[in-house]
């Protein structure tokens, strides 16, 4: 499996990258880890004429502290968050997803922003971005804009980025009773269904709930209903329970394929909404 | 024909300067440019692990990097594991414990291994199995494999 | 014959072969490089079912580094249709589809270029029309010409119509006498149907395959690189079809990365790169990717069967009718119409069942022709006679073990020949179940299932037994021969050169034909070397397949040693006594030297008779110099190893995913020679059995598209997929060879596929599943669960 040939650039600044992009006649494709990709180049499923490699671009990588939130640059990679101790404090629901996606290999090469830039239907990430509210920072020709991770994912591969945009980091809120749980296939081990549970608690009480869905339908997205369901309510097993069973109810497009069926997935939506529900109650 | 492109990197403690089309995998450059053909190609798609080498130490796929990508890089691959002619623990772990049949994942898998071992001293049968669960076997059923690595942890 | 002291066989021997795998230094054929090497590209069909309408190459062939571009109707002109090993009809099934293709993946056109980057870019530069054709997926459809004919020379895609087998089958007149199989069913309290699919695999050898090619003009010489269980087999076809005379051909297999069979064939892309480099007279290479290797390396199963039991009430089982029909997909290849015989052959199971009808179909599909994969028509067989007896326990709420029991075949009974027409060589089955279920500890595992499904728990255990029939051979069982060949050379200093037919690609044959020839000879295993895989020093041989290795040309071996044993104590004899004759039957080689038993003190060096024997300095009347010599080995029958699995398997209630809790067997493989590595073949074994029956499936679509195209959708067990295997043994030695040795390559597929669905047949029983078809989907089973399916 071999990919078309292409031009390689290299950024060291972000507006290098950028202008870059814009002097590719639409040819261009960012690189960072690769690893989402890399794969649909070899297959011949992407077939970009300019990789222009950000990778090494000091402002997109590290993890910091800002004000109490988690600054991380887009060219992080998943072990990296999994072994994080400023992200397992502030918000380890992240650590938690990243130790979920692909094997050790593939998480020390996969980073953050391509994992969502990519926007694959069943990428793990998505689904905890979108359950946090994490703010996505874009850098374009025009300057700096920040998006809500809600807003951010559009469809299948989809996404609020223009072509010349880059993802520069991404804004984590703390976040301490939360959870990410995932129904794996069985062959590529991404998620059937992935739900992240991320919920204010007042005592036993649930004062808000945000539940971020991926892998059951075009693209990450929340799942309303079931935020409006537990919001103000007692985390009881039966009021848990009436909000996981109409998780699915607000689904359309949902895929199908010889791994799940659209009858199992969506109630697998309801299963593991409940057990994410569960699981950030119990933390 | 896409420009070539200088690259410089480190291999198994060797500098090595070369340009390269940049569609050129890592993995081809190691084979077939350095002749370092004991790294493996098993499948297209990420998953196999039999490609798997250290770049900066860390455990990696090097049919999913271009060579571009490892300008800079030292990059640690099988033939660089054993030193003055000594194997590697891990390496006669696999030995002693028969971790392999065909050998063909091999050295992907003592790759993984020694990842593994550098982040985890002493990793429990489970936390090997997930070490190593970027890397399919298909002759050992993995049970030796498993016995290996702990052979090696317990001597490291 | 000379006698030997068993020192090495038996022991723990860790492997000669390890360290140049362990440190990169082995050479596979991908690492073998030859001065002006050109690379083959292949251009496949992307449709399942077609006619070629056109293809423009002109593109392709006007690229930088493109050498040629050929497409099948070019390569037809020197180019014959593939050979098959076979004696049923088959169609014409050329290298490279000549006007019409009949799988996704078929090779359509062939590109040699410069790099295997321009090769693969030049064959995406070909343009291609077809007019498609409905795609045959659907067995059973197709049998009745629907909605299409793959070949037209066979109605109703019939490749093979009828094999009948069992009681009252005459071989040589072809009839059919059904009393005993009516009777039985007539005088039955029971009669139990099932319909069973054992369903389409992928080999995945985690090397895919390759080939390197070179002929050499003016020596008129071709030497072919393949990664191949069997060279000489390679050889005698190459040069066949290629029209070279076969000693002008050698053939080497390098190190492989593992065949469980599907390195048995002889491919198309084998035979073109011979062609083409004969063509060229230059070196050329083919290296498959994993997601050719999908499409176009050989599958295995895919055999559905109607079971229809038959039975008394005390738990006999008095009858057995099977219908099996073989989805063979697209082509014929070497072994593929043969493997659903041997499912047939192995009908019996390890029960004396009075009346068995076996009746068998084979038929074309639009998919990728099917062949031998680890274990080869006998897991199939195992696993639908295991299915069924333990259904006849779960009608009859008997212990699944007690079944077994009431209808094993005795230990006094050996040799037993079957309804099927094979003749059992030795066992006691009752022996191993007993161990079985001591070491599982049944009674306890039987409590502790029922307390965890009383917590909610979905929990269930498997028990299935199996016999399969190894050692492959004799010559009337296989067109290319059913024996093996060795040689033995004691070189001048005193070490030992052997050379075997057989051709390892994991088994660890240099390891344990060593500790033979360390035994028979008496001299340390360092100073033996064994030679294998190549043609032109391996003088004959078949090759590794149906566990044959050790069985077969592991006795090729010690026959050929042997030989030049006697040899050798000759020349020792002649240097102890050199004034008188003597008897040298029984003398004795231990620890580097050689003596008269009677007389241990009086010995002679191993290094000094050898060297006497190359500068035989007087030469003992009648002898010739040089300690040297072969051997064939036929075997007379086969072997028939066996085995009793268990297994604990638990599903998820919410969402029907199976995890296995706990993996037991027993095996009974004979005389073994090095533990450890016949471990690692249990291992290995289990682990393709589990995959088959828990996660692995090749599925095409309605069009023929093949959707389990990657790693990505056809899941192979990784580490995290199996719990701690417990392995025990019981050995009774094989009459059949005088090692005792039965083989054991492929046993863990036989018993542990039908085990774990025993197993979750068991977790469902409650739902009231009588049976569910592999692999164990965790949809169907939710669906069980949760939707009241019944499998």
């Amino acid at each position: 499996m071999i990919p078309e040939e292409f031009e390689y650039k290299r950024a060291a600044t972000l507006d290098e990258a950028i202008s870059l992009m814009q002097s590719s006649g639409g040819e261009g494709k960012f690189l960072a880890g690769g690893h989402s990709l890399i794969p649909l180049m070899k297959l011949r499923l992407s077939e970009p004429g300019v990789l222009i490699d950000i990778s090494r671009i000091p402002q997109i990588n590290g993890i910091t502290d800002q004000n109490g939130k988690v600054q991380v640059g887009a060219a992080t990679t998943h072990a990296e968050v999994v072994s994080s101790d400023l992200i397992r404090r502030v918000c380890p629901v992240v650590a938690e997803c990243a130790a979920e996606i692909g094997d050790p290999q593939v998480r020390n090469r996969g980073t953050m922003g391509g994992s969502l830039a990519h926007s694959d239907p069943s990428a793990d990430y998505p689904a905890v971005m979108v359950a946090l509210d994490a703010e996505i920072h874009l850098k374009g020709p025009g300057g700096w804009r920040a998006v809500k991770a809600g807003d951010f994912f559009q469809g299948m591969f989809t996404v609020d980025m223009a072509e010349d945009e880059i993802i520069a980091g991404i804004q984590l809120p703390p976040a301490q009773h939360a959870a990410y749980v995932k129904l794996h296939q069985r062959a590529s081990h991404y998620a059937i269904v992935g739900i992240a549970a991320v919920l204010e608690m007042d005592g036993r009480t649930c004062t808000s709930a945000r539940i971020g869905i991926t892998g059951a339908s075009t693209h990450a997205q929340r799942l309303t209903n079931v935020e409006a369901a537990l919001a103000g309510k007692e985390l009881t097993q039966a009021n848990i329970d009436a909000a996981a069973a109409i998780a699915d109810a607000g689904l359309e497009d949902v895929n199908s394929d010889i791994h799940a069926s659209e009858a199992y997935r969506r109630a697998m939506v309801k299963v593991f909404t409940r057990r994410a529900i569960e699981r950030a109650a119990s933390r | 024909m896409a420009n070539k492109v200088p690259i410089t990197l480190k291999v198994n403690g060797a500098e090595r300067s070369a340009e390269v089309q940049p569609r050129t995998l890592l993995v081809h450059f190691l084979r077939e440019d350095l002749g370092l053909t004991g790294t493996h190609i098993g499948c297209d798609t990420t998953q196999c692990g039999a490609c798997t080498i250290l770049v900066d130490g860390k455990s990696a796929k090097s049919c999913t990097l271009f060579a571009v990508q490892a300008d800079g890089a030292d990059i640690t691959t099988i033939e660089g594991v054993a030193s003055d002619g000594d194997l590697h623990p891990v390496q006669e772990g696999f030995w002693e414990e028969h971790g392999l049949q065909c050998g063909y994942c091999t050295p992907g898998m003592i790759m993984s291994a020694i990842h593994l071992l550098n982040e985890n001293k002493s990793p429990s049968e489970q936390e090997i199995r997930e070490g190593i669960s970027g890397n399919f076997c298909r002759c050992t059923g993995y049970q030796h494999i498993v016995n290996a690595i702990k052979y090696a942890a317990n001597k490291g | 014959m000379a006698i030997i002291t068993p020192k090495m066989i038996g022991e723990r021997v860790k492997r000669r072969e390890d360290p140049r795998l362990i440190q990169g230094r082995a050479t596979y054929v991908d690492d073998i490089k030859i001065a002006g090497m050109l690379h083959l590209a292949f251009r496949r069909s992307d449709i399942a079912h077609g006619i070629i309408k056109s293809i423009d190459v002109s593109a392709a062939q006007a690229m930088p580094g493109v050498e040629l571009v050929i497409t099948g109707a070019e390569l037809k002109e020197f180019l014959p249709p593939m050979p098959i090993g076979t004696p049923f009809p088959s169609p014409d099934h050329y290298s490279v589809a000549v006007d019409r293709v009949r799988y996704q993946g078929e090779p359509v056109a062939v590109v040699v270029a410069a790099d295997r980057y321009l090769a693969r870019d030049a064959a995406d530069a070909i343009e291609i029309e077809y007019e498609p054709l409905p795609a045959v997926i659907d067995p059973e459809r197709a049998m009745t010409g629907e909605p299409a004919i793959v070949h037209e020379a066979f109605a109703n895609n019939l490749a093979v119509p009828y094999v009948p087998g069992g009681t009252g089958f005459d071989p040589v007149a072809g009839t059919v006498d059904n009393t005993a199989v009516d009777k039985a069913f007539a005088e039955a309290d029971f009669v139990l149907s099932q319909r069973m699919l054992n369903q389409r695999l992928a080999p995945t050898a985690m090397e895919p395959r390759g080939v390197v090619a070179h002929y050499e003009p003016g020596k008129e010489h071709l030497t072919i690189w393949s990664s191949t269980q069997n060279p000489h087999i390679l050889k005698t076809f190459v040069a066949a079809l290629t029209g070279t005379p076969d000693n002008q051909v050698r053939a080497i297999a390098p190190e492989v990365g593992g065949g469980f069979g599907c390195k048995i064939n002889i491919y198309g892309e084998d035979y073109v790169a011979a062609a083409l480099s004969k063509k060229l007279g230059k070196p050329l290479k083919w290296i498959e990717d994993r997601s050719e290797a999908f499409q176009a390396t050989i599958h295995g199963r895919d055999i559905l069967a109607y079971v229809d039991i038959a039975g008394k009430n005390d738990g006999r089982v008095t009858g057995l009718k099977i219908k099996l029909i073989a989805d063979i997909g697209a082509y014929n290849m070497i072994l593929t119409a043969a493997i659903p015989t041997l499912t047939m052959l192995m009908l019996n199971g390890t029960y004396d069942i009075p009346a068995i009808r076996a009746e068998l179909t084979e038929v074309f599909t639009n998919k990728m022709p099917t062949d031998a994969y680890r274990g080869a028509g006998r897991p199939e067989g195992a696993y639908f006679v295991e299915r069924a007896m333990d259904m006849v326990a779960r009608h009859l709420n008997m212990d699944p073990a007690e079944v077994k029991r009431k209808n094993f075949i005795k230990a006094d009974q050996f040799p037993f020949a079957t309804q099927m027409g094979a003749v059992y060589d030795s066992g006691d089955y009752e022996k191993t179940l007993d161990l079985a279920l001591k070491n599982a500890k049944w009674e306890e595992l039987k409590a502790e299932r029922d307390r965890m499904r009383a917590d909610g728990r979905i929990v269930g255990i498997g028990l299935s037994f199996y016999v399969e029939v190894c050692g492959l051979g004799p010559s009337a069982s296989l067109p290319t021969g059913g024996w093996e060949y060795s040689s033995v050379t004691v070189e001048r200093s005193g070490k030992i050169t052997a050379t075997t037919g057989a051709s390892p690609h994991g088994q660890g044959n240099e390891t344990t034909f060593s500790q033979m020839l360390s035994d028979q000879f008496g001299i340390p295993m360092g100073d033996i070397t064994i030679l294998h895989g190549d043609t032109g020093v391996v003088k004959q041989g078949i090759g590794t397949f149906g566990s044959r290795s050790q069985a077969v040309g592991g006795t090729a071996l010690l026959k050929a040693g042997e030989k030049v044993k006697d040899k050798m104590a000759r020349f020792a004899a002649a240097l102890l006594n050199p004034n008188e004759e003597t008897d040298t039957s029984n003398m004795v080689f231990a620890e580097g030297r050689i003596s008269f038993k009677d007389a241990p003190g009086q010995s002679v060096g191993f290094s000094d008779v050898a060297a006497y024997a190359y500068v035989p300095v007087p030469l003992p009347a009648g002898m010739e110099p040089g300690l040297s010599d072969q051997a064939f080995f036929e075997p007379a029958n086969n072997t028939y190893p066996y085995g009793a699995h268990i297994a604990m398997l638990e599903i998820d209630r919410e969402t029907g995913e199976p995890r296995l809790l706990k993996m037991l067997a027993v095996d009974d493989a004979g005389t073994i020679i090095n533990p450890l590595i016949v471990e690692g073949q249990l291992h290995g074994g289990l682990a393709q059995g589990i995959g088959q029956a828990m996660i692995e499936e090749v599925v095409y679509d309605e069009d023929g598209q093949l959707i389990t195209g990657s790693f990505m959708d056809y899941a192979i067990p990784r580490a995290t997929d199996f719990p701690w295997f417990e392995l025990d043994k019981t050995v009774t030695p094989t009459p059949v060879n005088p090692l005792g040795a039965k083989g054991v390559g492929e046993a863990g597929t036989l018993g542990s596929t039908p085990c774990i669905v025993n197993a979750a047949v068991d977790a469902l029983s409650p739902f009231g599943v009588k049976h569910i078809d592999m692999m164990l989907r965790p949809e169907k089973l939710w669906r069980i669960i949760n939707e009241g399916a019944t499998g």
